[in-house]
């Protein structure tokens, strides 16, 4: 009960920030400039309307779950509202999921938004609605919430400017992951593949969510990756919320 | 009388500074708050106020002691739900309005809507802030926001308030309501611990004291055992007699417009002072017996550390 709370209190204070409305404007205006490189396009326009369209929606999805997320909590720290929370019965990690809620709440509404633009401008183009657009929008909201539980957890013992950027390093650490991979595979055996391979299990591997170039070809989704890649959010998402729950019950508010 | 607030021995120590240096600033806290009293926590700027009162409420883990409220462990929530708590310089949700910012308090209690409605009503006219209702608390003065801070500690009807500078910020009237409130509260038996510095408020209004430096509780007790009965000096304003006709009979305070201010430390020097003006047909404004006072103790206190 104290978690829906503090979860609407979240989203009221989240969608009251100007913040979200100036990165919203800018994720319209660029998908709607996707149209514009769909004229400067040779070949096939209406997949440049949906490439740059699912990237904003991606990018711009996780700035707002970073620089709004990494506030959040140092904002309350900073401005002492803690103080008369902590004095309510109101458990630390209560009000931690709380904070997280509220911003995959605010997440979802503005997610909505951008798809609403998003496929309203694919259907003025092609007349027909693609639904298919909704199973990569999914798995960018799945990946908005792991960005989101993660600048939460910086946000427990960080200022919310080293938050912003331990986030943004893990989204990008995060998308680039996949390239140990193919280093893997060049070194031979010894201590240097081993501590690679430890490296390359422990670290995010956000391109799982990643389905952009199939639903724009309109290549096959095995159903099986769609629901791993949902498993692997979730899961990762609660183990990242499980540590920073972990940080906060001990944290002294000076 | 039953117990509240029971701490026994709570020491805490902060680690600051580039390289960790550990500092101490509770060293060893005792003290009990009965029911239905008003406890004055006093203490200078630093001396471990608001750390105290941050280590009942659950903000800072102590490094070692017990604290108790109603008999259950501090951060027990059935004991919190009984609790209020004003902070010093209280900041809140500026994006709220009064009214939804007492909601959203009133929402965490669990008390169901329309209890909540009735409750905030007739809390923001005892705040006296009935016509800020749908204003946002970025638009408040530091006195309105004491004054809906206070509503916010009491929006669960509690039975022990803990109000940390509750009066600093106010104007002087501001501050006698604010006073009238508190002591209403002790009138429908609550208990109340005022941290302040302001030490007329905490004499005007407190049963029990303590006083706490650097870390320490120098004293405790009841204000009138606390405090000395004697009479230390007379102050004695008289006029229509010339200050070397009074030389030697007590200490010259300030001399203007005809009138002299004296402070007589012997009771039979003030009998001549007396004898002199009814003699010499002089006038007497006024005659004050001075008693030892909480800012006398309080400033003896403080130097001797």
């Amino acid at each position: 009960m104290t978690i829906k709370v503090i979860a609407l209190n979240t989203f009221k204070e989240a969608i009251r920030d100007r913040i979200l409305y100036l990165l919203l404007f800018f994720a319209a205006l660029s998908i709607l400039f996707s149209r514009v490189l769909a004229f400067l396009t040779v070949g096939d326009r209406t997949k440049i309307i949906k490439d740059v369209g699912l990237a904003s929606i991606s990018l711009f999805g996780a700035l707002m779950a970073i620089l709004i997320g990494t506030g959040l909590v140092t904002k309350e720290i900073e401005k002492r509202t803690i103080f008369t929370l902590i004095s309510k019965p109101l458990r630390r990690h209560d009000f931690l999921l709380g904070k997280f809620f509220g911003l995959v709440l605010t997440l979802f509404v503005m997610l909505a938004g951008m798809t609403i633009i998003f496929l309203a401008l694919l259907f003025f183009y092609t007349w027909t609605i693609e639904w298919r657009m909704l199973a990569a929008i999914f798995l960018i909201f799945i990946e908005l919430v792991l960005i989101t539980a993660v600048a939460i957890f910086f946000s427990c013992f960080s200022t919310p400017i080293l938050s912003s950027l331990f986030s943004l390093a893990f989204y990008l650490i995060g998308h680039f992951a996949w390239s140990l991979d193919t280093l893997l595979k060049k070194i031979p055996t010894g201590p240097a593949r081993t501590a690679l391979r430890v490296l390359y299990l422990l670290l995010p591997r956000l391109e799982n969510f990643n389905i952009k170039t199939e639903v724009v070809h309109g290549l096959p989704v095995a159903r099986s990756l769609f629901f791993a890649s949902t498993a692997y959010g979730i899961v990762y998402t609660a183990f990242v919320l499980g540590l920073a729950v972990l940080i906060f019950r001990r944290r002294d508010f000076t | 009388m039953t117990t509240v607030l029971a701490l026994e021995n709570v020491r805490k120590t902060f680690k600051t500074g580039f390289i960790p240096k550990s500092k101490e600033i509770l060293k060893g806290i005792s003290f009990t708050v009965g029911e239905g009293e008003i406890f004055g926590y006093l203490g200078p700027n630093g001396a471990g106020k608001t750390s105290t009162i941050k280590c009942v409420l659950g903000l800072l883990f102590p490094d070692s002691g017990t604290i108790q409220i109603f008999g259950r462990p501090h951060l027990d929530l059935g004991a919190k739900k009984k609790l209020g708590f004003l902070p010093e310089n209280p900041y809140f949700y500026d994006y709220l309005t009064a009214a939804e910012f007492l909601d959203f308090y009133a929402q965490l209690f669990g008390i169901a809507k329309p209890v909540r409605r009735e409750r905030i009503g007739a809390l923001l006219v005892r705040v006296g802030m009935d016509k800020a209702a749908g204003l946002q608390l970025r638009k408040f003065s530091r006195g309105m926001l004491q004054r809906i801070g206070l509503a916010q500690a009491l929006i669960n009807e509690p039975s022990f308030v803990i109000l940390d500078e509750p009066l600093g910020g106010l104007d002087p009237i501001g501050r006698k309501e604010i006073r009238d409130i508190i002591l209403r509260l002790r009138d429908e038996g609550k208990t109340v611990v005022l941290s302040s510095h302001i030490l007329q408020d905490i004499e005007m209004i407190c049963d029990r004291v303590a006083i706490i430096v650097a870390g320490r509780i120098l004293s405790q007790g009841r204000l009138s055992d606390l405090i000395s009965e004697k009479v230390l000096f007379t102050e004695v304003t008289i006029s229509g007699l010339g200050a070397e006709e009074i030389a030697g009979l007590g200490e010259s305070v300030s001399a203007q417009a005809g009138s002299i201010l004296l402070k007589i430390y012997e009771e039979k020097n003030v009998q001549a002072v007396l004898d002199l003006v009814r003699k010499k047909n002089g006038r007497i404004q006024s005659l004050i017996p001075r008693t030892q006072t909480l800012e006398d103790l309080f400033v003896d206190m403080v130097k001797s550390t």
